[in-house]
């Protein structure tokens, strides 16, 4: 994956956020010594490659109303583990599904599932449901709840986060 | 408080935004909004907190970026202590408290696996306790969508 230094630079500027003014990407362009129609086109090709995920709003979930959260960790056996992250990530209930090593002793679970809801009986409900659609019970299973929020912000990359 | 203009604009939003000159008149346009009103609400969206941010989400494994989930197992009487020295480090990306005898975890992203390293040796020596790093083996899905 070729990400060059002008990416990097793009990169960089865009993780402040995008200008709110009728021209960002010049806007944007502008601060880095890029013309709009570079900027564009670069944004696209990143876009396209999934360097970039998305582009557009991320919300503090908290703030509009899903005001509970819970990791939800399973322990799947390893042979098995492709097949049921695959279906936990499809479902509509799952934000985010992954794979992480196990930390044996103290950490036996190796598939990571998050469940946001409006309040914990919420989530509660929502991972019973999915738990027993998806015949995904009989795993050893864990939600974590949140009960604290330190810190929600984006991942800095690119040249910003090098020049601090 | 949101309306349900607010609403739509939120939703439309984390869809994606377009990639063009004139990026909020269009979006404006879909939404039969003016687009200094689309603007002037996103503006006060995020001044109010309800969005985080408006711009990207990168997939840092496609420049070489790399990020690990950790957690920690802070005694009750140091976690704000030690919520605030990892806090401190740039590369912390977010931090919660969640209810297990592993009861801290937060996100580390850097620019190189030899970044996060270095973050978490610092991590370890600055709070005197050890971290489980745990970075992702696959992933199978990144939503992140709420309705609003």
């Amino acid at each position: 994956m070729d990400v060059n230094g002008r990416d990097l630079d793009l990169i960089g500027a865009l993780s402040a956020g995008l200008p709110l003014s009728p021209r960002p990407f010049a806007e944007l362009g502008a601060g880095i010594g890029m013309d709009e129609a570079e900027v564009l086109t670069r944004l696209a090709d990143l876009r396209d490659r999934g360097v970039i995920r998305r582009l557009g709003v991320i919300v503090r979930h908290h703030e509009l109303g899903y005001r509970a959260n819970a990791m939800v960790v399973w322990d799947v056996p390893d042979h098995a583990v492709s097949e049921v992250g695959r279906r936990l990530g499809a479902c509509p209930e799952v934000t985010l599904c992954y794979r992480r090593p196990r930390r044996l002793p103290d950490w036996p679970y190796n598939l990571f599932t998050m469940i946001h809801g409006r309040d914990r009986a919420a989530v509660e409900a929502a991972l019973a449901a999915l738990a027993r659609r998806e015949g995904v019970a009989g795993y050893p299973h864990l939600p974590l709840f949140s009960l604290r929020r330190f810190k929600q912000c984006g991942a800095r990359y690119g040249r910003a986060l090098a020049a601090e | 408080m949101m309306d349900d203009t607010d609403r739509a604009i939120v939703n439309a939003l984390q869809g994606g935004f377009p990639v063009s000159d004139h990026p909020f008149a269009e979006v404006a346009d879909a939404l039969g909004l003016r687009e200094a009103d689309l603007i002037g609400r996103i503006a006060a969206m995020r001044a109010a907190g309800v969005l985080s941010r408006f711009g990207p989400m990168y997939n840092a494994d496609r420049f070489g970026g790399h990020n690990t989930l950790v957690a920690m197992q802070v005694p009750a009487e140091r976690f704000d202590e030690v919520a605030a020295q990892v806090n401190s480090f740039p590369e912390v990306a977010h931090n919660y408290q969640r209810d297990h005898a592993l009861n801290m975890w937060f996100v580390v992203a850097g620019e190189s696996r030899a970044e996060v390293d270095r973050v978490l040796t610092e991590v370890e020596a600055r709070t005197g306790l050890p971290v489980y790093d745990m970075p992702k083996i696959r992933e199978f899905h990144v939503g992140l969508r709420f309705e609003a």
